[in-house]
């Protein structure tokens, strides 16, 4: 159990947090229409009759969807309700033409199920997912083309969203902001969401109060439509710091929505028209309730492919790698199966570190993704075997790797066109240590003297004289060598 | 259950029906005769038995993952008071 706490006047408070996720379902057609969902259409564009709520027009369920909602479920390890309803949310807002949302309330897809996230301390939390359903999205509001409008484009209307609801298992903005990434990780290795967060594929709303440490839960308050795990972690630190404030002052929690502002970092209440809801849930009279087949499901838990946490595991036992690379080198899918080739019939720790290490600072600072990185998987390894062989020193190999990553050349070329291996031979090393005894018999006289830590020094000026190349530890042999005897 | 006044308010306003105050009385009784009469069921025993969800016992149909027409942008947007490089513009909706 997590021991972050808010510091207040009155003493430490514990913060509870659930998270509730929306996963755009990977689908070519809407959840009840045939309308397509590429992101990025000209508005009103891609909506079906069906998605704008035309008279007479009925809803029939997207088979692809419901596959997808139940392989996730099965990645989630919750059992799969081979009975679901689907019901109707109703309230009025100009993006959702019905005035209600087709969404499951009593008996969702997909029931309990949990997640392992890992924390910075090296601490593994489970955390309790409640429920998935399945829902149509609404449309989206745009309010700041016009100071007196709105404007309602429909694309995103009826589109396929699976609702992930956590337990209220979280107690940091750490916590939340792993939970999160083992979601997208999850629905990313298994192909049922993109996660793109920026694109709006992957949100949440995001469930906080505060208590003292054993008491009951206080009032919740909840921050809508938060788009990135950064901004999650940041609305968690700045929401529980003021409803400690205002508890502390003698106030109350008003249980609102509340959005996050990313530009000033702080979360405000929703001024929304809408008054507090009352949604009428009911089963929609225009659907039947959803039967699935058992074998069915089987079928679909069999073919489910490896999970991260599977995946760092075996990464832990079949490579060496430590809980740290390991949960690093799985987080995404590619860059999984990037390291694997990287990895395959070499040293995996040493491959392992190229990858951590060079690849992704240069990935990083180019802002790239691995998808995209100009170094392949198969030139990473050749310069790991010219590491691994000796005929780079680690100093050579990361300019080496450098060249490459502008260059996109393999190893033995950049090594053959600049001349950058490694001298190995031991009596070109030797003449080089002769020529650094010869020239400086200050420094050889104050080694002799008892500075035995000169050494380094000496060594130094042997890399330096033969510009990197030599094998250090040629080098500091042979050094130790000439100057002990 | 007794529908009051505000009650039937509240419905209205959720509905987003207008309601004049005078009639809010005689619905309120219209409502409450309603209720009372949809009451009876409940003299029915229903121990035991599944909640019938259809009249027919058949497996929905799933669509097939197809995308199929999209309806042209100027009849979704026919019926639109208000439209304006191809969105619907309402009041606005935010403060």
């Amino acid at each position: 159990m997590s021991d972050y706490r808010i510091e207040g006047q009155t003493g430490d408070w514990e913060v509870v947090i659930g998270l509730e996720i929306h996963a755009q379902v990977i689908s070519n057609a809407k959840l009840f229409s045939s309308a397509p969902t590429a992101f990025g259409a000209a508005a009103n564009t891609q909506v079906s009759l069906v998605d704008a709520a035309m008279p007479g027009m009925l809803p029939v369920i997207n088979g692809e969807c419901v596959r997808q909602a139940v392989r996730t479920g099965l990645a989630l390890g919750a059992e799969i309700n081979l009975y679901s309803v689907f019901d109707r949310k109703n309230y009025f807002y100009p993006d959702l033409p019905p005035g209600y949302q087709i969404s499951q309330f009593s008996q969702p897809i997909v029931g309990a199920g949990k997640v392992e996230i890992d924390l910075e301390s090296g601490e593994t939390v489970e955390i309790g997912v409640t429920r998935l359903h399945l829902e149509m999205d609404a449309g989206k509001s745009i309010h700041d083309m016009r100071p007196d409008a709105t404007f309602v484009d429909l694309n995103r209307s009826g589109v396929a969203l699976m609702e992930i609801v956590s337990e209220p298992d979280i107690r940091s903005p750490e916590e939340a902001g792993a939970y999160v990434r083992k979601i997208r990780s999850i629905v990313r290795y298994i192909g049922s969401c993109d996660g793109n967060m920026e694109e709006g594929s992957l949100r949440c709303d995001v469930n906080v109060s505060v208590r003292k440490p054993g008491e009951p839960l206080g009032t919740r308050c909840e921050i809508k439509n938060v788009n990135s795990v950064r901004f999650v972690m940041k609305a968690l630190e700045y929401e529980s710091e003021r409803q400690v404030e205002i508890l502390e002052d003698g106030g109350e929690i008003a249980q609102e929505p509340r959005l996050f502002d990313a530009n000033q970092g702080v979360t405000r209440p929703m001024r929304s028209k809408e008054e507090a809801h009352d949604y009428r849930y009911f089963p929609d009279p225009d659907l039947l309730p959803l039967k699935l087949d058992a074998d069915w499901v089987e079928e679909l838990r069999v073919a489910l492919p490896e999970l991260p946490d599977a995946k760092k595991h075996r990464f832990m036992d079949e490579f060496g790698l430590g809980a740290d690379d390991a949960g690093v080198l799985i987080s995404e899918k590619e860059t999984a199966e990037y390291f694997e080739q990287v990895a395959a019939g070499r040293d995996a720790k040493l491959a392992a570190n190229w990858v951590t290490g060079e690849l992704f600072g240069a990935l990083n600072t180019a802002g790239l993704e691995i998808s995209a990185s100009p170094v392949s998987a198969e030139k990473l390894g050749g310069l790991v075997d010219r590491v691994a062989d000796k005929t780079l020193s680690r100093r050579i190999a990361k300019e080496v790797f450098e060249i490459m990553f502008e260059s996109g050349q393999d190893a033995d070329a950049i090594i053959e066109e600049r001349g950058l291996k490694q001298v190995s031979d031991s009596g070109a090393i030797d003449a080089v240590v002769d020529q650094i005894i010869a020239d400086n018999p200050n420094k050889v006289a104050e080694y002799k003297g008892g500075k035995d830590k000169l050494i380094g020094w000496f060594v130094g000026q042997m890399m330096k004289a033969s510009q990197g190349k030599a094998n250090p530890q040629m080098a500091n042999e042979a050094m130790k060598k000439k100057l002990d005897g | 259950m007794a529908i009051d006044k505000a009650t039937v308010l509240r419905i209205a306003k959720l509905a987003r029906i207008e309601v004049a105050d005078e009639a809010t009385d005689g619905l309120a009784d219209e409502l409450n005769a309603i209720m009372a009469w949809v009451e009876q069921l409940s003299e029915v025993d229903t121990e035991g038995v599944e909640p019938m969800t259809s009249v027919v016992d058949i497996t929905p149909p799933l669509r097939s993952d197809t995308v199929e027409a999209v309806a042209p942008r100027d009849d979704i947007l026919a019926n639109a008071p208000n439209a304006e490089d191809g969105f619907f513009v309402v009041p606005k909706v935010v403060e």
